[in-house]
């Protein structure tokens, strides 16, 4: 692993995101504590005692859970995290997301930032972690991202749920005079046992929150827990299945307008002589304005109502200027071919790879080109956002996964001072890494600057949506390995070139930041798995491709768990060991990963024999610090191939609720198989090919897979949940395919060479 | 134009040939139906035409003649629908957006078939996607709310 000096030499994109945020931010000093933002907008007797907790006179107690749900569960979760400490029931208490504000940065988003393994604990290593918590503060994001909610939250909203427990205790003590001692709490009400005197939260709830905050905040045991580590029912449930207008789509406003967006096919193009006369007469049509933000150029309609402004959209008529970057797909993969020639960044570099295969026997090389398409997030619920500019204030109304950067770009983009913008954030209709960006929410800013004060809710087409994405990029993987006399490998050399997802970023939030050095998320997932093999090199190239690209669901990991998985099965055929063994031996410094990989051969009955027609593969991989297998069964049908069963297992160190965390497993997994199944982002003449889901589909519930799941805490750190089921998937899958059909599938989606039932 | 939705009559001014999906959100204020696609590809936008479940993003509100059914007529927190509780009880929706198509074409199904097979709900369902995979919950629900059908709750 890399040493400190080479850090240095280095640096890391990562860093220069911080340096980047710290710009805009770095009046905030590391040390100083940020005010409570809910102090200046509380109910008439509501106190509020930390920017995690309020309780009103009438005993209304409302838990801030300030991260983006996106249906991952997460509101839930951070709301059981306070509501344990301050033992009340979770129906006992209403969730808010919360206003955007510093005070909710999340400090473990970037803490794996550094370029090491989640497994090393070397002092080096922990150094940098604890250098880059800092650096969340200092940067003050508040972000929903990295599987890292969680894992940001499990200390302190505890803390924020027990110290509020502890001064309505205080506050008790002193209205009945009784030691604090003596004082019990028990679903929202402090008891004297001895002379069966109570009081609710909400009658000392003043009073408490006037006292100053507890010096020493004690938490629970895990053996005294309650609520945490126990299945749940979601907060947000009821709402979801009543069709309750929860989401940035379903804002009403009193005068609203409706609109959409027509942006230029070609990223970054403008446009070339626009003809908006016709569009402009249109029925209902209201205004057509020019929009120009960091994501690109076009035209924003305003209407009466949505449909007018689809139409209208539809009606403009304009050329747009020709690409910066290569315009089709095969041009783009000619890019991307000619950088895996340059020398790349090594990631991991374990003994002596060249002079391993220096001295090679030819007949124990095995070699492999690997490579994954551009994927679109494709969210349920296109882009939207509604916006309204007013008496020189902003309100902004969307579901997104970072409130303080919406407000501190919107506020750019009007020309305003981040104090006179207000963020509203809703339920989104899905995220998986699509609603990081801001680019939804700069237009609508900017057409709420052309509504003359009324809101405009603008709604993106799903052709839209699809062909303005920040697209998971394309990859490609040089691979080969050199085995012993035993099967084992004792090279292996990996080299993966894909646009820069961390540059791609950089240029749409903070365009006056050069990236610098190389980009770990290039070979997040292969660099970094827990396998000890003695000459072991993973190099990362950074391809020029301009096309936006951005973080979706376990972003470098999505490519790499394929591209390592599936290498790592062909190793363990060429090498005639069995592909659960050939990991258990690779990984046996790793007893969490071993575990994971015994659990789920075990779930699956990996070693027995299946009837003729049918067969397995499996695939492991680390990511965002939980240790996760899987096992795919496939079956060949006269329709095509048909996944049967997906058995998975998954260390996530401490499993806050499992039911959840099951729930995102065979989320994340479905999300994986979709995509190496059937989905690819094309491009011609400059423009994505696909346009809607017809040509950009997902798994549907007729090919949906039986799944079995075991949640594993055997590793004493925790994990992150939401995307950790995504890697394994498609190794997994083609590794299967290959066990039933002898066909090794390289390039997604495998579609292209097999056909699915 | 007068459309019956929910039970309720409104009277709108409207282009015949806008989906009855805009009709009900932007007009109306029904945003329980959700849009997805705008080609009847993802099933977010269902909503009941005299019973019969129907993709009201491309179903022009001209030809929407007859009782429309949404999510927000079939029950409501307190009296939810036997679709919309075994929903809640096997804690279905993620996200969340697409389940409100998804209890549409459910509640039509067991509507038509009272007690469907993995096959009827494969039939009925395929039209309706899912993006965070709640399908293996979906068919337990619906194999729940037949249940909860038949006994009567």
């Amino acid at each position: 692993m890399a040493s400190v000096g080479k850090i240095a030499r280095r640096t890391f994109l990562i860093g220069a995101a911080a340096i980047a945020g710290g710009v805009a931010v770095g009046y905030y000093y590391y040390r100083k504590p940020f005010a409570n933002p809910l102090e200046g907008d509380l109910a008439a007797g509501e106190a509020t005692f930390n920017p995690y907790v309020k309780i009103g006179a009438d005993n209304t107690i409302t838990i801030v859970a300030p991260r983006a749900e996106m249906g991952q569960g997460i509101s839930t979760t951070l709301a059981v995290m306070v509501a344990e400490e301050l033992d009340v029931g979770l129906d006992q208490v209403k969730v808010e997301h919360g206003p955007a504000s510093y005070a909710y940065y999340n400090a473990a988003i970037l803490e794996e930032g550094g370029p090491f393994a989640f497994f090393d604990e070397s002092r080096t290593a922990e150094a940098v972690r604890a250098g880059l918590g800092v650096v969340g503060k200092f940067l003050a994001l508040q972000g929903t991202g990295g599987s890292a909610s969680t894992r940001d939250g499990f200390n302190k909203m505890r803390q924020a749920g027990a110290a509020a427990r502890q001064m309505l205790i205080a506050a008790a003590a002193q209205k009945l005079g009784i030691d604090a001692a003596d004082l019990e709490t028990a679903n929202g009400s402090i008891l004297h046992k001895a002379s069966g005197k109570s009081l609710t939260y909400g009658e000392v709830a003043a009073n408490a929150a006037a006292m100053p905050p507890p010096a020493e905040v004690r938490l629970k045991d895990k053996a005294d827990w309650k609520l945490l580590g126990k299945p749940q029912k979601r907060i947000d449930m009821l709402a979801k299945v009543t069709g309750a207008p929860i989401f940035g789509i379903d804002v009403r406003l009193p005068d609203m307008l409706y609109g959409t967006v027509k942006m230029s096919p070609r990223f970054w193009s403008r446009p070339v002589g626009a003809d908006l006369a016709k569009a402009e007469k249109m029925p209902g049509v209201i205004k057509i304005v020019p929009l120009e933000t960091n994501y690109g150029h076009g035209f924003g309609i305003i209407a009466e109502n949505t449909w007018a402004a689809f139409k209208a959209a539809e009606a403009i008529e304009t050329q747009w200027a020709e690409p910066e970057y290569p315009p089709d797909s095969a041009a783009i993969a000619g890019v991307l071919k000619q950088a895996l020639g340059a020398e790349g960044s090594a990631m991991r570099d374990n003994g002596d790879v060249a002079k391993a295969f220096a001295d090679a026997p030819r007949e124990k090389i095995i070699e492999a080109d690997y490579a994954v398409p551009y994927l679109a997030h494709a969210t349920m619920e296109p882009m939207n956002a509604t916006a309204r500019l007013k008496d020189g204030v902003l309100d902004i109304w969307c579901g997104n996964q970072a409130p303080t950067l919406v407000r501190q770009l919107c506020a750019n983009v009007l020309g305003m001072e981040q104090d006179r913008v207000t963020v509203h954030t809703t339920f989104m209709g899905g995220g998986f890494g699509r609603r990081v960006e801001m680019d939804y929410a700069l237009c609508a800013a900017l057409m709420a600057k052309a509504a003359e004060g009324r809101p405009v809710k603008v709604t993106w087409t799903r052709e839209e949506d699809m062909r303005h994405d920040a697209y998971r990029p394309a990859a490609v993987g040089k691979f080969r390995a050199r085995l012993g006399d035993d099967g084992l490998p004792v090279a292996v050399d990996m080299t993966i070139a894909s646009p820069s997802v961390i540059a791609g970023t950089l240029r749409r939030l903070f365009p006056s930041i050069s990236p610098l050095g190389p980009d770990k998320t290039i070979v997040d997932g292969a660099y970094d798995q827990p396998y000890t093999i003695p000459n072991y090199r993973v190099s990362a190239i950074a391809a020029p491709v301009t096309i936006p690209v951005g973080s979706w669901r376990s972003v470098g990991s999505s490519i790499n768990g394929f591209f390592h998985e599936g290498f790592l099965d062909e190793i363990a055929v060429a090498g005639k060991t069995d592909p659960v063994e050939l990991r258990k031996t690779l990984m046996a410094a790793y007893p969490a990963a071993v575990a994971v990989v015994e659990k789920v051969a075990a779930m699956a009955k990996w070693s027995e024999a299946l009837p003729a027609g049918k067969a397995k593969g499996m695939a492991f991989s680390l990511s965002f610090g939980s240790w996760v297998g899987e096992i795919v069964q496939v079956a060949d049908t006269p329709a095509g191939i048909r996944i049967e069963k997906v058995w998975i297992a998954a260390d996530v160190g401490t499993a806050l609720d499992p039911g959840i965390i099951e729930a995102q497993l065979i989320s994340a997994a479905i999300y994986g198989l979709s995509a190496a199944m059937g989905q690819e982002i094309t491009f011609a003449d400059g423009m994505v090919e696909q346009s809607n889901f017809h040509d950009f589909d997902a798994m549907r519930i007729f090919q949906c897979p039986a799944f079995e799941v075991a949640i594993l805490e055997n590793f004493h750190k925790m994990g992150g949940v939401g995307e950790i089921g995504t890697p394994p998937a498609a190794p997994a899958l083609a590794n299967a395919i290959f066990a039933l059909t002898g066909k090794r599938i390289r390039t997604l989606p495998l579609s292209k060479a097999v056909a699915f039932a | 134009m007068r459309l019956t939705v929910d039970g309720q009559s409104f009277d709108i001014d409207a282009d015949p040939e806008m989906p009855l999906l805009w009709a009900l959100r932007d007009l109306i204020g029904k945003t329980g139906p959700k849009f997805g696609c705008g080609i009847a590809a993802c099933g977010a936008c269902t909503v009941h035409v005299d019973g019969q479940p129907v993709r009201s993003c491309s179903l022009p509100v001209g030809q929407a003649t007859g009782a429309i059914t949404t999510i927000e007529g079939i029950g409501a927190p307190g009296k939810l629908h036997p679709v919309q509780q075994a929903w809640l009880e096997e804690q279905v929706a993620q996200c969340g957006y697409c389940q409100a198509g998804q209890i549409m074409s459910a509640v039509a199904l067991l509507d038509e078939v009272a007690d469907p097979t993995d096959a009827d709900i494969d039939n009925a369902m395929g039209g309706n996607l899912c993006r965070c995979g709640t399908y293996p919950k979906i068919r337990a629900a619906i194999k729940k709310a037949a249940a909860l059908k038949t006994a009567g709750l």
